[in-house]
């Protein structure tokens, strides 16, 4: 799948100003997608994953966030370089971001038609000179896309008058309004019921396999990723740390942390849960030298504080970032 | 072996820093830092940096009348010969005594009774008191303190009491507000289910909360009343002459404009000079209070 | 409902209704959310009761109930045998210290305002009285494997997971016997969910303390608690020793639930019940349906479902459901 690289970050720096110093967040990311795959990003809070994405959309808070290197390549074309017109397209017809928290991502005060529209017009009629008509044709087949029934009605509804999950439906289908290529959704559906977001996961996973919609998935869930994605990047502290097929990172997790994440997952086999991983994650104004992992890491060598590990690969797909793998 | 004192000290000093830089964030707050800090040291040293101390009481220098800006009278003189500068200068002591004095007859009472009257929301006590506020806020604020004044002999004290009575309703509502929210909190409640007493809960779980937009609104607020005390020194119900109010000053010169606009001029100025200074500062302090997110 | 001298709480048929609302212009007719609707079961000495339970599932009710937040619209809630509530329904002073809660969410259970040494101190100040408070706050922390110099912390300053091991060692400033946990990890990544988990049931051991375990992640339940009860908006359709529960499920909404934990591994996978798809949204507990609650969504739905409440019966020594399935065994003590 190497010919159809989609979105290809390269190195990204992200350094915040605060009181007491900067933050050094993103310290050298990598991280692609193909098209059509099924992306999945696994980390903890204060990772740097919302930070990530945010920085592919170019929404960071500009101060205090600086981005200090790195590249990021939409379809060959790097996204910091480009000017606004140029931008305006990428996130109107080739990125979409899905958050969170779907009540807080939607406006109260607008229906659900406006708000549609609203996404249809900035995105797929950009620049085209569509109908009130064909827009409102639009919105209507987004929301029959989500498997929402009774699109009429609900395009005159207010958010509040929908449930969580049918929230996060309309939330996608403001994204795939106009997006066909990627779609970044961040924690679908952790703030709804299991039920729920299991519908939300498989409607997200038909979207990609039916319309070749790449998706990249951020959790901090382990059980979601594997259910849903074609490869896995764990993220630790702001470094991507491991990456493989789904299949292979679960069977063999390599990078100390990832076995660590695995080991403190309950599983419902019983037999009570592993400790966690000692110690916190690192401070971003004094970052620890060399791998950002190494005081956690119960197998850490001396070159760990020493040196920043490279990627090393130990299968076909499969690389880490450690140095019991050099 | 540091010392649980020195410890305790470098923690204050962090405090204090982190602060600052809260407030500093916006230059504009400085300014108005700066500004405040000045118009209060010439209130404060008025008689020791006033070039005529003497002026701002009763003085006449017929031959210095009405004379424009220049190096010995750098704002000029009115049309009884006295420096308005200096007269500046002390009118800044009736603006910010006013300020003060109102601010606090207002705010402690605004403040617990909207205390009071959020945690008890729903019940009799709320209605009682809330309904009361709302009162008080149906009246005119300006013409109720125009009726005071003019029943009661017009001066500062009089003109401080009426602004005081049609005040506390707001803040009173603006506490409302904040403690009918927080109240309703989990860590609220987690110390109701402790068994802490009510005076716990209203002054040491839901006020501090609200520290923040008190503090910003009474630092907006200095200047309202400012501007209201001096309106009602420039329609002759507050700081009578010839003391030097900043508001009976415009007044004055107000009759002698465009010619000698100085006499009126400057003053405005000052007004203008104070309530921004006191707004801008507001906007800083809001910045400095507002509970840290990481 | 039976009590024996091992029970420290016992609820028996549990009601809270909340009245949200007016319905109709002529007849005024109150809007009631059923949000509890005769809830019955019995926590053992030093034991972890599960309550679980997808969102408007009343299990959040049950344990404010409990704790004191709301006074029950009808039922009873004992603890150590004697109820809770005296004459007029106004709850025992002394109670305040032996049933404490953790609460779900770390940010906004602890006060912004207050240092950590003030929010842990203040309930050793109102039961137990002078003595060394400082002292005794360490030690809390110390308890909770926290940072002595975090004392003087603000709660913005810790992270979510610190910030909830300050609420535990808040409620277990008091020496309670008995404390509710509601969701205490739901918001924490999962290392530091391991943590705490580990910590509590140390503490447990310890301190001889019976938890009301209550989340909706039914892995972490697996590992946490030793029965486990299932609601649906506002009853319990299960109980069942742990281990039980997950390996012999028998009302369709247990087995549904079940079958669509994301789970790690291949040998969870092989413990799951096969693929039932939840159909529907979760009705709201203000409209909830006639008979079994549950019937609108049931796979396995007959005509009694709507029509009648099935009872609570007991299929096998320890194991109640509530499905007119198994109406043939005796009904539940």
């Amino acid at each position: 799948m190497e010919n159809n690289l989609l979105l290809d970050i390269k190195d990204l720096h992200v350094h915040y100003d605060v009181f007491g110093g900067t933050l050094k967040v993103l310290d050298g990311v990598r991280f692609s997608v193909h098209g059509g795959e099924k992306v999945g990003l696994v980390g903890e809070t204060g990772c740097g994953k919302t930070t990530t994405m945010k920085a592919v959309l170019r929404v960071l808070p500009k101060p205090p966030a600086r981005i200090t290197a790195g590249q990021i390549y939409f379809k060959g074309r790097d996204i910091l370089d480009m000017d606004s017109g140029e931008l305006g397209r990428v996130r109107g017809e080739g990125i979409a971001m899905v958050f969170q928290d779907p009540t807080a991502a939607l406006n109260p005060v607008f229906t659900i038609g406006k708000q549609l529209e609203a996404a249809v017009k900035y995105s797929a009629a950009r620049g085209k000179r569509l109908s009130g008509k064909q827009i409102r044709e639009r919105a209507v087949e987004a929301l029959k896309e989500v498997a929402l029934p009774d699109a009429e009605r609900l395009l005159k509804n207010y958010p509040f008058q929908l449930s969580g999950g049918m929230r996060q439906r309309v939330c996608i289908a403001m994204a795939v309004a106009g997006t066909r290529e990627l779609i970044i959704a961040d924690e679908p559906g952790t703030s709804l019921d299991v039920s729920i977001q299991d519908q939300i996961l498989r409607l997200l996973r038909n979207l990609a396999d039916e319309k070749n919609t790449s998706i990249i998935l951020i959790t901090h869930t382990l059980g979601v990723v594997r259910e849903m994605a074609d490869r896995v990047y764990v993220m630790y502290a702001g470094n991507m740390v491991e990456v493989a097929p789904t299949k292979e990172l679960f069977s063999q997790p390599l990078h100390p942390y990832t076995v660590g994440l695995m080991n403190a997952v309950p599983k419902l086999t019983g037999g009570g849960i592993a400790d966690g991983i000692p110690g916190r994650i690192p401070d971003y104004l004094d970052p620890p030298p060399g791998c950002r992992f190494h005081p956690r890491c119960d197998r850490a060598m001396e070159i760990c504080e020493q040196e920043k590990p490279r990627f090393y690969r130990v299968n076909e797909d499969h690389e880490v970032a450690c140095f019991l793998y050099e | 072996m540091v010392s649980a004192k020195a410890l305790a000290s470098t923690r204050r000093m962090e405090g204090v820093q982190r602060s600052w830089y809260k407030f500093s964030r916006n230059r504009l707050s400085i300014v108005g830092l700066g500004t405040v800090a000045l118009v209060t040291f010439l209130a404060l040293f008025a008689p020791l940096v006033a070039p005529y101390p003497e002026h701002a009481s009763a003085f006449v220098d017929f031959a210095n009348a009405s004379r424009p800006p220049s190096t010995t009278y750098p704002f000029g003189t009115d049309v009884v010969g006295r420096d308005i500068m200096s007269r500046v200068f002390f009118g800044f002591r009736f603006s910010l005594v006013m300020g003060v004095v109102v601010l606090s007859l207002v705010v402690p009472p605004g403040v617990i009774l909207g205390l009071v009257a959020g945690y008890y929301q729903g019940t009799w006590v709320d209605t009682v008191i809330m309904r009361t506020t709302d009162i008080f806020l149906a009246v005119p604020p300006l013409v109720l303190a125009l009726a005071i004044c003019s029943v009661l002999t017009p001066n500062l004290f009089n003109a401080m009491l009426a602004v005081s009575l049609m005040w506390w309703p707001w803040y009173c509502r603006l506490v409302y507000g904040l403690a009918s929210t927080l109240r309703n909190e989990f860590f609220v409640v987690s110390a109701e289910l402790m068994g802490a007493s009510k005076f716990h809960i209203l002054f040491r779980e839901i006020l501090p909360n609200c520290i923040s937009p008190i503090f910003t609104k009474m630092s907006l607020d200095m200047g309202w009343v400012i501007l209201i005390g001096s309106s009602l020194s420039f329609v002759g119900l507050g700081v009578q002459p010839p003391r030097p109010g900043l508001g009976t000053m415009v007044a004055d010169g107000s009759k002698y404009l465009p010619d000698q606009w100085w006499i009126a001029v400057f003053p405005a100025l000052a007004i203008v000079l104070v309530v921004l200074g006191f707004n801008l500062l507001g906007d800083g302090l809001r910045d400095m209070l507002a509970a840290e997110e990481v | 409902m039976r009590s024996t001298m091992t029970d420290l709480l016992t609820v028996t048929d549990l009601k809270k209704h909340f009245i949200v609302g007016q319905k109709g212009i002529v007849r005024r007719e109150p809007i009631t959310v059923k949000a509890v609707d005769g809830v019955s079961f019995a926590v053992r000495e030093g034991e972890t009761f599960g309550l679980v339970g997808e969102s408007g599932s009343g299990k959040s009710t049950v344990a404010y109930t409990i704790v004191g937040m709301y006074q029950p619209t009808a039922g009873d809630i004992a603890f150590r045998g004697q109820s809770l509530f005296g004459k007029g329904k106004r709850r025992r002073p002394g109670l305040k210290k032996e049933i404490q809660i953790v609460f779900q969410d770390p940010g906004s259970s602890l006060n912004p305002r207050r240092s950590i040494k003030e929010i842990v101190g203040f309930p050793l100040r109102l039961h137990r009285g002078d003595g060394n408070l400082l002292s005794s706050i360490q030690e809390l922390l110390e308890m909770v494997e926290l940072p002595a110099d975090y004392l003087h912390k603000y709660p913005q300053m810790l992270g979510g997971g610190e910030k909830q091991m300050v609420a535990i060692a808040r409620a277990l400033a008091t020496d309670p016997s008995f404390v509710i946990l509601d969701e205490p990890t739901s918001a924490l990544d999962v290392s530091i969910q391991a943590k705490i988990i580990n910590l509590l049931l140390r503490l447990q051991k310890e301190f001889h303390l019976s938890y009301l375990f209550i989340t909706h992640d039914l892995s972490l339940m697996r590992n946490v608690a030793s029965r486990v009860a299932i609601m649906y908006l506002g009853k319990i359709y299960e109980i069942a020793e742990a281990a039980e529960f997950f390996r012999n499920p028998y009302h369709p909404y247990t087995q549904m639930l079940l079958s669509s934990i994301p789970v790690v591994s291949e040998a969870e996978e092989e413990l799951k019940p096969s693929k039932i798809t939840s159909r529907g949204e979760i009705p709201s507990p203000v409209d909830v349906p006639s008979g079994c609650s549950f019937h609108p969504r049931c796979p396995e739905g007959a005509d009694r479902c709507s029509r009648d409440e099935p009872p609570m019966v007991e299929v096998e020594p320890g194991h109640t459901v509530r499905c007119h399935r198994f109406g043939g065994g005796r009904d539940a003590p």
